[in-house]
This record gives structure tokens, sequence and C-alpha cells, in this order.
């Protein structure tokens, strides 16, 4: 009895001598508290900017329904678009805006398809050492140089085949084409790399041949990842101003056909934002064509997480 | 310190002309890069029996096995025989997925597609060209009653395979393999992932197969080599060093370097 307690008080010496020793702050704690620090007041900076440009956007995009008073749909449906008489109709550059985005997707998409499938399964070596570099640096010119490239060839190309201008919907759908080619294409790699191995062996050892393997396995098992490859062209497309500005005429009117100068909401904006004097209808109906551009890339992203979670499921379920 | 055998003293037995084969090596190397994997590999398998692969991580077995079904095309070179039906199927104009139809493989990893258990089956037949419906029905109620998975899911076809335990999975890979009508199956260590319960389901699975396919199978558990395997084939660093009846094998090893492997006193 007398030893069990003696013992017992030197293990409470003990845990007392390490509950200081495990509670007092070394460097350890302190750089992990700094570190902590750090990456919150960064978080915090990030959301107060997103925060605010979002309600910036939105403020000033909704004061044309707010103060001007234009109908919502009159703005969403009507065709004419002269600011300075007060008609806003903004469907033209809708119109415009989603048929380059759809026009360049459908004719991308193919072209990444073969590519990627040609990087992966047909000539994965060639495909590493050549091309791998080859659309990394595509992803990486400025836009300017493709709209230069637009306008200087594409634009010049047209007028000599079809007459007109040059300018218009399939120069801008043309430059567009070659801006999210490497886009889709390099997040169609990626996906398709990312497809289990064993199911191409198992695939394989089955009798099946390489394109049965390849078109029935694996983008079977990759659609999620493509999709997501072709909406990332699609916002991208969708967004992109400068190099469609150069090539498309930006005549705000309704696009009777492709080879006529028209226009899109990003073009629109980059053309007529300088013109125009702040709170005036002119410079709010502006802010409405951004929010526009705004709802709609937030609409991809939640296109983009939704498709996400669907790829999810069905490999889990 | 691992021991050094010598590579020249082995015990490979062969078959005389009674024994019909299913399939045979004759010097068949493997080369992966300048890395030479597999030695003169002289192998005969007997019809309708289930052979063994065994020995240590790393030995070739696996090597060997994949040669066998050309599935090491653009991975490894393969050169030597390998005879099947008495045609050298590792020579250039040979058709590949008409071998593969014939030989069959399951993997260490049950890999079953991302579809349904219908769809599994039927991926195959279609590869091969089976389109019509009375027949893939057929075809599907047969291979899963064949593989013993049939019973479990009868009721639920069209549920996803990945929802299948990994027992059931392995089986359903069985049943995708044997859907095809080969008539060599090879199965690289196809209970590893799995638990008592399915390895005694897939291993009798397998004795019952071997009545219509011939089977070869790489395994790393001696136990499993013993309860269902006719004939053992021992790897050792890309060599096959014996072969022998199962039996004879485990009970009565003819070389040190067996001996040792088998009583578990190896290297
Ligand atoms: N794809 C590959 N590329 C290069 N070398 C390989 C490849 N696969 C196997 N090897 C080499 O071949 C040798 C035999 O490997 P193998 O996979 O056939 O052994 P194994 O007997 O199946 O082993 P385990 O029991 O671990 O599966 C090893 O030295 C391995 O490094
Ligand atoms: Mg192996």
């Amino acid at each position: 009895m007398e030893q069990t307690n003696s013992q017992l008080k030197n293990q409470d010496t003990q845990s007392h001598e390490w509950d200081t020793r495990l509670h007092h702050a070394t460097k350890a704690t302190h750089e992990d508290w700094i570190g902590r620090g750090i990456s919150y007041f960064c978080i915090g900076i990030i959301i107060l900017v997103v925060a605010s440009m979002l309600w910036f956007i939105t403020s000033k995009g909704i004061a044309t329904f707010t103060q001007n008073h234009v109908s919502l749909w009159k703005f969403l449906s009507g065709t004419n678009w002269a600011p300075d008489q007060g008609k806003i109709g903004a469907l033209p550059m809708i119109l415009g805006s989603f048929a380059v985005t759809f026009a360049a997707a459908i004719v991308a998409t193919p072209f990444a398809l073969g590519t990627a499938i040609f990087m992966t399964e047909i000539s994965p070596n060639r495909g590493r050492k050549f091309l791998q570099p080859v659309i990394e640096l595509l992803v990486g010119i400025p836009s300017v140089v493709y709209g230069f490239i637009g306008l200087a060839v594409v634009v010049p190309f047209m007028r000599h085949l079809v007459g007109g201008s040059g300018f218009g919907i399939i120069s801008a759908t043309f430059v567009l084409f070659v801006m999210v080619l490497p886009t889709i294409t390099s997040m169609t790699v990626d996906s398709l790399r990312a497809v289990p191995r064993f199911y191409k062996e198992a695939s394989l050892a089955l009798g099946a041949t390489r394109w049965q393997t390849v078109s029935r396995v694996i983008l079977r098992s990759a659609t999620s990842g493509i999709l997501t490859a072709i909406i990332f062209g699609m916002a991208r497309a969708f967004g992109e101003a400068l190099a469609v500005q150069m090539v498309i005429g930006n005549a705000a009117i309704m696009p009777k056909n492709l080879i006529s100068p028209a226009s899109t909401l990003t073009s629109q904006l980059t053309t007529g934002i300088g013109d125009t004097i702040d709170g005036t209808l002119p410079n709010n109906a502006l802010w409405s064509l951004a929010l526009i551009l705004l709802l709609m890339s937030l609409f991809f992203n939640a296109l983009v997480r939704f498709i996400a979670k669907r790829g999810q499921l069905k490999h889990e379920r | 310190m691992l021991k050094q055998y010598s590579f020249e003293e082995t015990a490979v037995q062969t078959f005389d002309d009674k024994t019909s084969l299913a399939m045979r090596t004759e010097d068949m190397q493997v080369f992966y890069g300048s890395n030479h994997a597999m030695f003169d590999a002289n192998l005969a398998f007997p019809k309708n029996q289930i052979t063994a692969l065994i020995g240590a991580s790393g030995s070739g077995k696996s090597t060997y096995l994949r040669s066998l079904n050309r599935m090491n095309d653009g991975i490894a070179t393969v050169t030597g025989k390998i005879w099947y039906h008495g045609v050298n199927i590792n020579e250039p104009g040979v058709n590949i997925y008409e071998i593969r139809r014939h030989i069959g493989m399951v993997f260490q990893r049950p890999n079953p597609f991302a579809k349904s258990i219908r769809e599994n089956i039927v991926y195959a037949l279609r590869a091969n060209g089976i389109k019509k419906k009375a027949e893939l029905e057929e075809r599907i109620e047969q291979s899963l009653k064949g593989a013993a998975l049939w019973d479990e899911v009868k009721d639920n076809l069209d549920k996803s395979a990945l929802s299948l335990s990994g027992g059931q999975q392995q089986r359903l890979c069985i049943a995708r393999s044997i859907a095809m009508a080969p008539d060599v199956l090879l199965l690289d260590e196809p209970c590893s992932a799995l638990d008592p319960i399915s390895t005694v389901k897939v291993e009798e699975t397998l004795l019952e197969l071997q009545k219509k396919y011939s089977i070869i199978i790489v395994t790393h558990n001696m136990q499993q080599a013993s309860r269902i395997s006719s004939q053992c084939a021992f790897f050792h660093l890309g060599h096959i060093m014996e072969y022998a009846p199962t039996g004879t094998m485990f009970s009565n090893p003819q070389i040190p370097v067996t001996q040792d492997y088998i009583a578990g006193s190896f290297g």
C-alpha cells in the first residue's frame, strides 16, 4: 500500500512536469500560428475583392432597370441597340455571343478529341514530346496575337472567299476555334490519361480492338472530364473580348448571316466603354451587358461542378 | 543475404504425345527494353487441367502469363514460340483479337467497367461480333452461372457492377471472360484482393470450370496452388526452375531452390 501510493505520487509529479512540457509553445507552434494568420489574411482579402466586384457589377448592372426604368424584357429581347437614343435592345449581342461560342465549340471539339486520342492512345511518346509543348505554347499566347492574326489573315481570306467585308461571325468563330482548341485539347488529354489503365487492359483482354476500347471504354469513362473541357473552352470563347472585337466587325445589329459584321457582349463592351459617361443610360447599359457576362460565367461554373458531381456518382455507385 | 542458386539445375517436366496440350511455350524470352525478364521459358499446359505458376515477387510470373495472350504487345519484346493449336501465335501476322477471344484473362484487381452487370458481359460479346438479343441473353445467363454468380445477381442484372463486393466483381470478370467461350483461361492472382470466403467461391468456380477450360493461374498462395492445381511451375528470377504435378512438387521438390521456397526458408 505504502509502495503503491509513493509510486502514484511519483507518477503525479512526473505527469505535471510533462504537462508543462507538452503545453508550452515552441518555435513549431509559433510558426503554425503565423502561417495560419497569413493564409487567413490572404483569403480575407481575396473574399473582399471578389465580393466587392460582384456587388459593384450587380449594382451598376441593374441600374439600367431600377434608375432608367428600362424593362428587363425589352433589354433581353430588343433588337435595336442605340443607347444614346435610349434604345437598348441587347439581343443582337446576346445572340452574337452565343453564336460564336457554340460554333467555336462545335468545330473545335472533334479536332480536340482527335488530337487528344492521338496523344494518349495512338502515339503517346510523340504526343508527350512534341504535341504537348506545342499545345501548352498555344494556350499561353495572348489573345491580342490571335486577334491580330485573325485580322491579318482570316478576315482578308473570308473577304476573298465569300465577298463582303470579311468581318463577321464566321471570322470570329475561326479565331475562337483556334483559341479554344488548345484549352479543350489539353483538358481532354488530362481526362483521358486519368482513365484507369485497368479499364483499358480489361477491354483489350476481352479481344476488343483498340478502336472499340477507345470509343466504348476510354471515352465513355472520360465523358465528364471531356464535357468539362468543352465547357471551359466555351467559357473562354464567351468571355474573349479583344480577339473577337478585332474580327467580328462590331455592328450592333441582328446577325443576318455568318459573314456580315455583328457583335458580341464583350466586343460591344470594349468598343463602347470609353465613350460613355458614368451614371448615364449608355454607361449603365454597358454594365448590364457585363452583368450578363458575369451571370453566364457563374452558369458555366455551376455546370462544371454539376458535371463533376455526376461523374463522381457514376464511379462510386 | 540472398542465397545464390544455379540456373543450370532445373527440373522441368515434359509431356508425351498422348497428353493433349492446351498450349505450350518454346524458348520464350521477354525483354522490357534492356531488362531481360524471362529466360528460355519452356512450359506445356495439359488440356482441362489447372496449372499454377508460383514464385517470389518479381520472378516473372505475370510477365510470362501476359505473354501468352499477347497482352505484352507494345509493353515488352517477346521472342521464341508460343504454340496454340499447332500455330505459333507469337508471330506478326497473327490476329491478336482472335487470340484474346480464345485465351481469356482475369486480372489481379477486379476490373469490371463502370457499367451494369449485364453491360459488362454484353461488352465482351459485342466486341466479338455477337449482337442477337436472344443469344446475348442466353450467354449472359450461362456465363454468370459458370462463374457461380447467377443466383446472387439474377434479379439485378442492371445494377452497376461497381456495387458488387470484390469477390462478386472478380467472379463477374471471370464470367465476362468465359462469355466468349474461350478455351484457355489465364488468371493473375485472382484472389489476392479477396477475403477467404470469396476466395473459396472463386476456387470452387475454377475447379468447376476446368471441365470445360484449361486454366493457368498465378498465385502467391501455396495452399491455393495445392488445393486447386494439377500441375505447378516454380519461377525464380525470370527462370522456370521446376515444373511437376502439384502433389509431387509440394511433397518431394527436386532441386534446392524449390525445396527452400516450399519450406519457406528462401533466400
Ligand atoms: N511493365 C513493365 N515494364 C518494365 N519492367 C517490368 C514491367 N513489368 C514487370 N517488369 C519487370 O519484370 C520482372 C518480373 O515482373 P513480374 O511482374 O512478371 O513479376 P511477378 O512474378 O508477377 O511478381 P508479383 O508476384 O509481384 O506480381 C520484374 O523485375 C519487373 O521489374
Ligand atoms: Mg504479378
